[in-house]
């Protein structure tokens, strides 16, 4: 059985480590907070200037003031700060964020990313996705491994416009997860969804990748 | 003796905006946004504007209302995706539209502000952020050459401000309005209240006055939310 969002969320927790900030981007990665593990410190960091997020407000407590980097009404953290777009990408681009989850439309074999556009039918713009791959020391990428089509996501090259040249340390699927030792080495193979066979990635994906 | 304060936002408009003008406004999506100079530019009806802004606002809210008008000819924003009118109008070919990186696109209205002319960032390095601009190989890694970036006015909301112009934001409203009042020649400042100087803590001041020209105090807050996103009480 292939890994529901959520569970591909709580794989994604499981790179966390105590004291991280993070941030976690759009979609599938927003959900990672549920699955913090309990007694461990992260830090959450929010690209329109907030560190320490807290949850989604109760009923009747949104404060318009107080949002996410998807437009989300959040709430505060007693260690929480705010500060300007310049001094959050300052953390971002200056290598002080821990790790970095985001969605991913491709990733490359040589751990290329693209996340932000299909020319012609989806232009809406990178936002912080490209500061996040060039500045934050480890990138966690999570996304379906194939499209809507079947298509392969996880390919040799990547089609769409690029986020990032050789950006991507971890890459986790609805199937499997691939990590690299490092940013000149190829993925392996970590961990196959339930009842996935290495047989079915194999034919699901034209990136290479050790096994 | 000369102030800062106007009565309102069409007063403060005044003089300082034409046709054809670069203008920076502040905010995340609709969060911050300078609701009411945004309403009185629609109003005066200024065209052919070259707009810089993290976002472009939902169809009829915020910077919405100007793309409904058509007063637009150019934005410089991170992400646009909100905005339904801003895409068909980008598509029919209507409006220009450059991308930045949202990281990119702060730190070069900070630049600008601050004097500095360029700067080198590895953020869009091998993507097609970097076509057509210089770039430098530095131990190993590739950076690319980003220019200051200035406007002729900046819109910026705040929390409150003095008649000085000192201001201090609210949350994750600050986003891109400390910047944005840097970096224009004339900075317009909408503020929920407006006091006297003095009342300010000189020590918690965000933007110092130096850079906000013109004040407002601002009235009839839609703050619109976006997302409303909640956690639901369980029943008693």
């Amino acid at each position: 059985m292939p890994w529901n969002r959520d569970q591909m969320a709580a794989r994604a927790a499981q790179e966390l480590k105590d004291g991280f900030y993070v941030n976690l981007g759009i979609g599938i990665p927003t959900l990672v907070a549920n699955y913090i593990p309990e007694g461990m410190k992260v830090v959450l960091q929010s690209e329109n200037g907030m560190l320490g997020m807290g949850p989604f407000p109760w009923e009747g407590e949104e404060d318009p003031d107080l949002i996410n980097a998807g437009k989300q009404t959040i709430t505060e953290l007693p260690m929480s700060s705010y500060f300007s777009s310049a001094d959050s990408f300052a953390m971002i681009r200056g290598g002080h964020i821990d790790l970095s989850i985001l969605g991913g439309m491709e990733v490359a074999e040589n751990g290329d990313l693209a996340n932000w556009m299909v020319p012609g039918k989806m232009v809406k713009g990178m936002g912080g996705a490209m500061d996040l791959v060039a500045g934050v020391k480890r990138v966690v990428v999570v996304m379906e491994h194939t499209s809507k089509n079947g298509e392969p996501k996880f390919k040799p090259r990547c089609e769409l416009p690029l986020t990032g040249v050789n950006v991507v340390d971890v890459l986790i699927t609805d199937l499997a997860v691939f990590e690299r030792s490092d940013r000149r080495s190829p993925f392996k193979l970590k961990e196959l969804a339930p009842g996935v066979t290495r047989q079915e990635l194999r034919e699901k994906t034209t990136a290479s990748y050790l096994e | 003796m000369k102030t800062k304060v106007y009565a309102n936002a069409r007063a403060a408009l005044d003089g300082v905006v034409r046709d054809g003008m670069t203008l920076m406004c502040g905010g995340f999506g609709l969060c911050g946004i300078p609701e009411n100079l945004i309403l009185a530019l629609a109003e005066l009806g200024v065209r052919d504007l070259t707009v810089v802004s993290n976002n472009a606002g939902v169809d009829e809210l915020g910077l919405g209302k100007l793309l409904k008008t058509r007063q637009v000819r150019k934005m410089i924003s991170s992400y646009v995706g909100e905005n339904k009118e801003f895409e068909r109008q980008y598509l029919s070919g209507e409006l220009q539209l450059e991308f930045n990186p949202q990281g990119t696109l702060a730190e070069r209205i900070r630049a600008g502000g601050a004097g500095i002319w360029g700067f080198y960032t590895k953020t869009g390095a091998g993507t097609v952020v970097a076509e057509g601009k210089e770039q430098r190989v530095v131990d190993g890694e590739t950076y690319v050459l980003e220019t200051g970036l200035t406007a002729d006015v900046s819109l910026v909301k705040a929390w409150k401000g003095d008649k000085e112009g000192n201001l201090i934001y609210r949350k994750t409203a600050r986003n891109f309005n400390p910047m944005m009042a840097t970096a224009g020649r004339v900075t317009i400042a909408e503020v929920e209240h407006l006091v006297e100087v003095g009342e300010l803590d000189p020590d918690c001041i965000h933007t110092p006055g130096i850079f906000v020209q013109r004040i407002v105090q601002g009235s009839n807050y839609l703050k619109s939310i976006e997302q409303r996103t909640v956690r639901k009480r369980s029943a008693a």
